[in-house]
Formats: C-alpha cells, sequence, structure tokens
C-alpha cells in the first residue's frame, strides 16, 4: 500500500516529458500552461457541441425510422433557424478567437530575453551555440539509441533507456530565466520542438527564427525534429536539461569555452588518457550523471589533444580515431560495413573511386557536401583526416593517410 | 459523316468482348462516352486505392512495433511520400471525376460531357503519370522521400526520380484541368430546358465550384514544381537563401494549391452526402439554397487560409492573426452544412441500406475530423499539434471516412443504376461495419499519440507510444482487408451482374432525372433534352411552393 501510495506521488510528481500517454503535457513553462488551458477549453467546446449535434441525428437516426412507422414530414427551409446556427457558432468562435490571440501575442514576443542560445539543424543533429558564454557544441542521438535502432539490430528497444529520446550532449538550460533561442539550419528544413516548453519553430536553413521559454522547474526535458528532414529525421532527438541558476553557472563555468564533441572524439584517441569502455568516456554512466559531473567528463579530456591536433599523427592513431568518427557521422547511410545501400543512393566505399584516388577530392566533398550527403564540414581538422584515413585504409582500401594539415589546407 | 453516322445507328450498344478482344480493347481505349470513361476513371481509382493502401501497410507494419524491423528509413520516407501522392491524385481525385462523368451529364439530362475528346485524354494520361510515378521505385535512389508536399531543400536532395516525378505531377495537372474545363462547360451550357442553376442537384453544384478551384490552383502546384525542377538543374534559386531566394516561399505557393486542394478532395463528397441523405430519409434535402451559398463559401474561404499550415515556418503575428481567424471562419459554413442534413433526417422515415450507413458515417465522423481542424486552426497550440499524429489524425478522419466513405457511399447508391442489377445488400453492410470499426480502430488512437508528442513522419518512435501504434497498425490491416469485400461486391454486379434485376427507380426515395431511365443506364441517354419536372427536382425552396399553393 504504501509503495503504491509512493509510486502513485512519484507519477505526479515526476517533472518528465511525455507524462501523459493521452493528452498534451501541461508543461513547464507559463506559455505551456496557457497552451494546455487553452487546448482543453476548445477541446471541451468541442465535445459539448459534438454532444449536441450527434445527440440530435442519434435520436432522430433511432425515432425516424420507416420501419417504426415514421412518415416524412414535409419541412425543408427556415430562415430564422439557419440564422440561428449561422450566428451561434460565429459567437463562439469570437469567444475561442480571443484567448488565442492573446497567447500567440504573448509567444511571439521576444523581448526582455536574459540569455541567448543559437540553435542550427543539420541532417541529423543540433548544434548549439551559447552567444553569451561562449558554449558550443553538437547533440546527436545517444550512441545506444543508435545501435539499437538500425534494421536488424536485435536490440530490444524497450531495454534501451528513453529510446530514441536522449543525446549525447543535453541542452544546459537556467530556470526561471527568459531564453530567447536564434533557429537556423544548415541543410534542409528542421524543426525544434520540445513538447514541455511548447515551443516549436521551423529551422530555416539561411534564415534565423527567433523563440523564447523561461522553464519554471528543473528538470530532462525531451522532444525531437518535427520537420521531414530525410533519412533519419526520426533519429535526431533534442533533450534540454533544465537546472538552477547555480548549477547553470558551474556548468558553463566547466564547459569554459571547450566544445564537447571535440571531447567525444578525442576520448577515445591513444592521445587522450579517459577510459575507453565500449563508445567512449562519454556513453557511460550516464543517467547517473548530474549536468556538472557531465561538463566535466566532456571537458577535461578534450583540453589536451586540441593541442595536438595540428601535428603530424600515426597511422594508427588516425585509425582509431577515425573508426569512431565514422560510426557517429557516416555509417547512417554508408553501413557500418562500408558497403554502403544500393536501393537507397547511399554508394558502397569498397574500392570506390572517391577513396582511391585524390585525397583532395575525398576532402573537397567532406567538406562541401555531394548531392544527398550534407557538408561536414563543422568536423575539426583532425576529425576529417582520420575519418579519410579510415575510410582509405577499411575494408580492403589501401590509398595512404590524410594529415589534418592536408584538411586545414582545403578550409 | 452523315453515312458513318447511319452506318453506326443498327449499333446502338458499344463494343464488346464478343466483338473481339482486341476492337474491345479499342473501344476502351478510343471511348468518348462519359459512362465508358466514368467506368475508367473508377477502376482506375479503385486500383490506385489498393496500390497506395499496399504503401500505407508497409508503413503501418513498420510501425507496429518500436524498433526497425522491415524497412530501411528512407524507403520508409519512399513510402509515406508516395502513399499520400498516389491517394490524392490516383485514388480520390480520379474517383470523383469518375462519379462526375457518369452522374453530371445523367442529373442535368444531357447526352454527354461537352467536350468528349478531351475527356477521353484527360483519363488516358492518368496510367503515364502513374506509371511514371510508380517507377521510381526502381530508379537508383528510389521514389521521391520528401512528402508529398515536397519541401524544398530536401526535395532537391532527391536523386533520378525528381525529374519524373515533376513530370507526372504535371500531368496528372493537365489531366485534372481538362476534367475541370470539361464540368464547367457542360455545366453551365448543357442543362436541359428548366434545369436552372438553383434546381440542380447538389452534386452538380458542388462539383461545379470544385471545378473552378481545380482550374485555379492546379496551375499553381505546375508552377511551383516547376520551379523545384529549375532550381535543381538550372541553377536557378527560387527556394535557396543562398542565392536570394528563400525555401519557406515554396511553402506558400504549395499551400496557395494545396489548401483548396483539400476542398477539392471533400466538396464532391459533401454533394454526394447531400444527395444520398434526402433519399433514405425519403425527405427534401434541409436548406438547398444555404448548401449552395456554404459551398461556396467554403470555396472562397479555401483561398485565403493557405498559411495555417506553416504556422511554425515563421511569420509576421498579423498574418498568423489573420490565417488564425480566417481559418475559424471556415467552421461556420462547414456547421451550416452538418446542421442541414441533420435537419434532413429530422423526422423523415429513414431506412438504412448500404448508401445510407457510409452517409451517416461520413456526417459523424467527417465532423470529428472538422472538430480536430477547428483545434488546430488555434494558432498558439497548432505550435504544439503541428507535424504530430495529431495532425494525421485529424486529415485522415476528413479524408477516409470523410471523402472515401462518401466515395463508396455514392458507389453503393449509383452502382444499379450503372450495371442494372442490386449489390448484395448482406456483403455491403459488413463492408461497411468492417470499415466503420477498423476506419477508427486505426486513426483514432492517432489523436493521443500526436497529444502525447509524436512526430509524424518517423519510422520509429520512443517505446512510450507503443500501445498506440500497435491499435492503429491492427486497424491499418483491418481496414485494408475489408476493402477485399468491397472489390469482391463490386466485380460480382460489374463483371458477373449477380443481383436482383434493379428497377429504373431503384431507391424508393431517390427523386432525379438519373432515376427516369432505365437500369442499366442506356449508352447514350437523354439524346433529346428531358422535361425536367417538379418531381425530378431535388432542390425545393419555399417560394415556389408558396407560388405552387396559390
Amino acid at each position: 500500500m504504501n509503495r503504491l501510495l509512493m509510486g502513485l506521488a512519484g507519477m505526479l510528481a515526476a517533472p518528465m516529458a511525455f507524462a501523459s500517454k493521452w493528452n498534451m503535457p501541461v508543461g513547464v513553462t507559463e506559455t505551456s500552461r496557457e497552451v494546455y488551458d487553452l487546448h482543453m477549453l476548445i477541446f471541451w467546446i468541442c465535445v459539448w457541441i459534438g454532444i449536441g449535434v450527434f445527440g440530435v441525428m442519434f435520436y432522430s437516426v433511432f425515432a425516424h425510422r420507416k420501419s417504426k412507422g415514421a412518415k416524412p414530414a414535409d419541412f425543408h427551409e427556415s430562415t430564422t433557424v439557419e440564422i440561428i446556427w449561422t450566428v451561434i457558432p460565429f459567437v463562439i468562435l469570437i469567444a475561442m478567437a480571443i484567448p488565442a490571440a492573446g497567447t500567440l501575442m504573448r509567444m511571439e514576443d521576444v523581448s526582455g530575453s536574459e540569455m541567448t542560445v543559437k540553435i542550427t539543424g543539420y541532417q541529423w543533429m543540433w548544434e548549439y551555440e551559447y552567444l553569451d558564454s561562449d558554449v558550443h557544441f553538437y547533440s546527436r542521438l545517444d550512441r545506444k539509441s543508435d545501435e539499437a535502432r538500425q534494421v536488424g539490430s536485435d536490440i530490444d528497444p524497450t531495454t534501451v533507456d528513453n529510446y530514441l529520446l536522449e543525446v549525447d550532449n543535453r541542452v544546459v538550460l537556467p530556470v526561471d530565466t527568459k531564453i530567447r533561442f536564434l533557429l537556423t539550419a544548415n541543410d534542409v528544413l528542421h524543426a525544434w520542438w520540445v513538447p514541455d516548453l511548447a515551443i516549436k519553430k521551423d529551422a530555416v536553413p539561411g534564415f534565423v527564427r527567433e523563440l523564447w521559454t523561461k522553464i519554471d522547474e528543473p528538470g530532462v526535458y525531451r522532444g525531437q525534429c518535427a520537420e521531414l528532414c530525410g533519412r533519419d529525421h526520426g533519429f535526431m532527438p533534442i533533450v534540454v536539461e533544465a537546472v538552477s541558476k547555480a548549477d547553470y553557472a558551474k556548468w558553463v563555468a566547466k564547459m569554459g569555452g571547450k566544445t564537447a564533441s571535440d571531447a567525444v572524439v578525442d576520448a577515445g584517441t591513444p592521445a587522450a588518457t579517459a577510459p575507453t569502455t565500449g563508445a567512449g568516456a562519454l556513453y557511460t554512466d550516464k543517467e547517473n550523471r548530474v549536468d556538472s559531473d557531465k561538463a566535466s567528463d566532456a571537458a577535461k579530456p578534450a583540453a589536451e589533444p586540441t593541442q595536438v591536433a595540428s601535428a603530424e599523427l600515426g597511422k594508427p592513431a588516425l585509425m582509431d580515431a577515425g573508426k569512431k568518427v565514422y560510426a557517429q557521422n557516416c555509417a547512417a547511410c554508408h553501413q557500418p560495413n562500408g558497403k554502403g545501400m544500393e536501393a537507397a543512393n547511399f554508394p558502397s566505399l569498397h574500392g570506390a573511386p572517391i577513396v582511391k584516388g585524390d585525397p583532395k577530392a575525398q576532402i573537397q566533398q567532406i567538406l562541401k557536401g555531394k548531392g544527398a550527403m550534407p557538408p561536414f564540414a563543422y568536423l575539426d581538422d583532425k576529425q576529417i583526416a582520420s575519418v579519410i584515413t579510415f575510410t582509405r585504409n577499411s575494408w580492403g582500401n589501401d590509398s595512404g593517410v590524410v594529415q589534418p594539415a592536408d584538411v586545414k589546407a582545403q578550409r | 459523316m452523315s453515312d458513318a453516322h447511319a452506318h453506326d445507328d443498327h449499333h446502338h450498344g458499344p463494343v464488346t468482348l464478343q466483338d473481339g478482344f482486341g476492337k474491345w480493347v479499342m473501344r476502351w481505349i478510343s471511348t468518348t462516352n462519359h459512362k465508358d470513361l466514368g467506368t475508367l476513371y473508377l477502376w482506375f481509382s479503385f486500383i490506385m486505392f489498393f496500390v497506395g493502401g499496399a504503401m500505407a501497410l508497409v508503413i503501418r507494419a513498420e510501425l507496429f512495433e518500436p524498433g526497425m524491423q522491415f524497412v530501411d528509413p528512407e524507403f520508409f520516407n519512399q513510402m509515406t511520400a508516395m502513399h499520400a501522392l498516389i491517394m490524392i491524385f490516383g485514388a480520390v481525385m480520379p474517383a470523383f471525376v469518375g462519379l462526375a462523368n457518369w452522374m453530371i451529364p445523367m442529373m442535368i439530362g444531357c447526352s454527354d460531357l461537352a467536350l468528349p475528346r478531351v475527356n477521353n485524354w484527360g483519363f488516358w494520361i492518368l496510367p503515364f503519370a502513374f506509371t511514371i510515378l510508380l517507377s521510381t521505385l526502381l530508379v537508383p535512389g528510389g521514389a521521391p522521400a520528401a512528402g508529398w508536399t515536397m519541401y524544398p531543400p530536401l526535395s532537391l536532395q532527391t536523386s533520378n526520380a525528381f525529374p519524373m516525378l515533376i513530370f507526372a505531377i504535371h500531368l496528372m495537372g493537365i489531366s485534372s484541368i481538362t476534367g475541370a474545363i470539361n464540368v464547367v462547360v457542360t455545366i453551365l451550357n448543357m442543362r436541359a430546358p428548366g434545369m436552372t442553376l438553383l434546381k440542380m442537384p447538389l452534386f452538380v453544384w458542388t462539383w461545379l465550384i470544385t471545378a473552378y478551384l481545380l482550374i485555379a490552383v492546379m496551375p499553381v502546384l505546375a508552377g511551383a514544381v516547376t520551379m523545384l525542377l529549375t532550381d535543381k538543374y538550372f541553377a536557378t534559386s527560387f527556394f535557396s537563401a543562398s542565392g536570394g531566394g528563400d525555401p519557406v516561399m515554396f511553402q506558400h505557393i504549395f499551400w496557395f494549391f494545396g489548401h483548396p486542394e483539400v476542398y477539392i478532395l471533400i466538396l464532391p463528397a459533401f454533394g454526394i452526402v447531400s444527395t444520398i441523405i434526402p433519399t433514405f430519409a425519403r425527405k427534401s434535402l434541409f436548406g438547398y439554397d444555404s448548401m449552395v451559398y456554404a459551398t461556396a463559401s467554403i470555396a472562397f474561404l479555401s483561398f485565403i487560409v493557405w498559411a495555417h499550415h506553416m504556422f511554425t515556418a515563421g511569420m509576421p503575428i498579423a498574418a498568423e492573426l489573420f490565417f488564425m481567424f480566417s481559418t475559424m471562419l471556415i467552421a461556420v459554413p462547414t456547421g451550416v452544412k452538418v446542421f442541414n442534413w441533420v435537419a434532413t433526417m429530422w423526422r423523415g422515415s429513414m431506412t438504412f441500406e448500404t448508401p445510407m450507413l457510409f452517409a451517416i458515417a461520413f456526417v459523424f465522423l467527417f465532423t470529428i475530423g472538422g472538430f480536430s481542424g477547428l483545434m488546430l486552426a488555434i494558432a498558439p497550440v497548432d505550435f504544439q499539434y503541428h507535424d504530430t499524429y495529431f495532425v494525421v489524425a485529424h486529415f485522415h478522419y476528413v479524408l477516409v471516412p470523410g471523402a472515401i466513405f462518401a466515395i463508396m457511399g455514392g458507389v453503393y447508391y449509383w452502382l444499379p443504376k450503372w450495371t442494372g442489377v442490386m449489390y448484395n445488400e448482406t456483403l455491403g453492410k459488413w463492408h461497411f461495419w468492417l470499415t466503420t470499426i477498423f476506419v477508427n480502430v486505426t486513426f483514432f488512437p492517432m489523436h493521443f499519440s500526436g497529444l502525447a508528442g509524436m512526430p509524424r513522419r518517423i519510422p520509429d518512435y520512443a517505446v512510450q507510444f507503443a500501445d498506440f501504434n500497435m491499435i492503429a497498425s491492427i486497424g491499418a490491416f483491418g481496414f485494408g482487408f475489408s476493402q477485399l469485400i468491397f472489390l469482391w461486391l463490386v466485380i460480382q454486379v460489374a463483371f458477373f451482374r449477380k443481383g436482383e434485376p434493379a428497377t429504373a427507380r431503384v431507391w424508393e426515395g431517390a427523386h432525379g432525372l438519373e432515376w427516369t431511365v432505365p437500369s442499366p443506364a442506356p449508352y447514350h441517354t437523354f439524346e433529346t433534352p428531358p422535361v425536367v419536372s417538379d418531381a425530378e427536382v431535388t432542390a425545393v425552396h419555399d417560394e415556389e411552393d408558396a407560388l405552387r399553393a396559390h
């Protein structure tokens, strides 16, 4: 009994996204609560109109049937009735429109924001730049989900925590702060949506859109890309971690201008001293980590290797780093075995001209993209050099080493 | 010329299989008869309904459980895009054109459509258009995968399928425009004496208005996709910011076509339901005039609401408010229609043959789709609904138990007139109840998964959406297989003429010129204009009653 009550209390209190299976989340912002109230208001208006109209209709269906001896009446017009049922809906609509317009205008008012985060959509991940604190990182689908979601992975999604709704680097934001987001995209349309914040807007390449939020409660809020953006549209979630202002300041200090995405790669290279269990240090123990610990995990190993990034690197180091970059950026299309997918026009890299010919062409294609392949210029020189080295020396390919300096020369 | 005509005189009917297979094939290829072309359109639409339905089942099979079981995400996206294109342009629109072909001349008392050769051409474009579209599944890179909305820049990443898609859409557009012009010219010029505009059956009215919508917006779609084509192959940058364009401009142009398009898919359905309900309620349609004006109002409003499909794309607050208010206004004329249908049933003497069952289900379920439409109109809340399964539930409610139920109701209603035999009523009722149950099992749970946060167009989902998706998938397969009953039923009457012979009137409460000709309708009807008697005028006005009383 006690456990049941505890469980119930926990369910009610848990500030989790997607808390309700049946209805829109109430959310954790003033906007989200207003939106929820509007949603319920209009829902109930529709329910009552429905009960009225369908009530009359089904009464008629049961009462006015020939088998019960009903004789058809002769009326077929009534101006009075028709005016009434034109005017009443109109009045109801006005009653809906007034609060809706108020909420809409408040949602579009970004004035008075205290900090700005720039969000860029990529095929298929998000980039976050904290313009006030110089924090910058990429956020993509958690590797466990990514492994499980491959066709024929044989991994049961129910065994993966927050399947498809977990990322490697969460967006950490302070509560009780009006935060402005600047939203754009690098390749195609995306849409940034977190239901608990009740904000959704399209990320349009070449344009910047504004939206804002002010989160009331600390917690983890999950969302997804909401605009079809190609093959892996379903696999670029958003995870917002709202923390107290003090914890946020600590997080920023820990992140200190270093990019977390460097850490992702470097954690697994020989140059880094971080443990290399599984897919790399960053992917272990995620669920138990509090935000500040996470930042230290991400930031610490980054410090050392970035200094050696421009130096000449040995082939084993490049191959090792390249394998990880490949798994995170390339394998979705070209497949982990490098054979690509003919049906989807994702070419095989086994003996492909691009990985056998002039490395300059391959560097160029990775920096600029080609056809359905998006540009990967946001990867750093070492990441690109290592992944090129990896593809040129795997699966029977044997086409030499590319150094970060070669990539830098072509930027 | 007159000789040739005299020569034909001894052979009143069409060429049949007994005259030889080659001749029979040529009859269908070269036919200019509105009934033949109506039949061709309807069969074409029926085939496309199963093709598009098979794609839907691929989608629902993949979504049956979380995790990727059957298809690659890219192929999943191809299925969603192709399912929509085929159902909209291949199934629903040709079905309405087929019904228009068969019924409009018989309803207004003329011998054929005004432009019979154009009619033939309009139909025979379609098999080519859809062969091209479907063959994209076989080209390297696969079929279009950017949704039926084809938003750039994503659609510009389509590989070899891209020019085929654009060309197929151009062909479909040409076909629709020829059909629409034919309907307008026929209705405005070829009505029997006495068939004034405000005496026309509602199906004719709704099609007249639909035809104007088609003529107005299909060229807009053609322009939009041509701009995509030049952006991809001829270095223009209409939709690319790097060259001074704007991807969102495509959305504005597309939805300026797209919103009237969704009314193209529903207005003829209103006409069918407005025809069926009075017949089986044995009572005149309530508020005929207001039905006509409501249809015209909806058509007008359809041109000024397009941006409600793109509230999240980013636009000035004034525009958001305008499109929110204009969209909400649509509820008024739509409400008038629903109230009129209910008032038509009220104190009638109803029987519930299959067409009536479909019509009543239409009123009930289409209205549910209307309610979710009203909710979607509220811009601040739409930010939560947009691009989720709530939207998927909404438009399937207005398109499946909306447009498609009306089409099925219409087919049951007129099938005895077309074939001369009554369909199997027991099978018809089985088909109706299974379809109605499964359509709700399929689409109702999508409201919940959408509200709880499941985006649309995703091949895999978080585990909390598993229950509703499993239910929806079960419903989809049930719905799909229930349609085989319909297919069997139609084959029985259309090919084997199995069933009780139908009378000319067919239904006790039916009025209209189409019921004055024998069943099956002769190959040529109303070669001399009929006399339009009061009994066959489905439109009843108080002023005339008042005059008659004097």
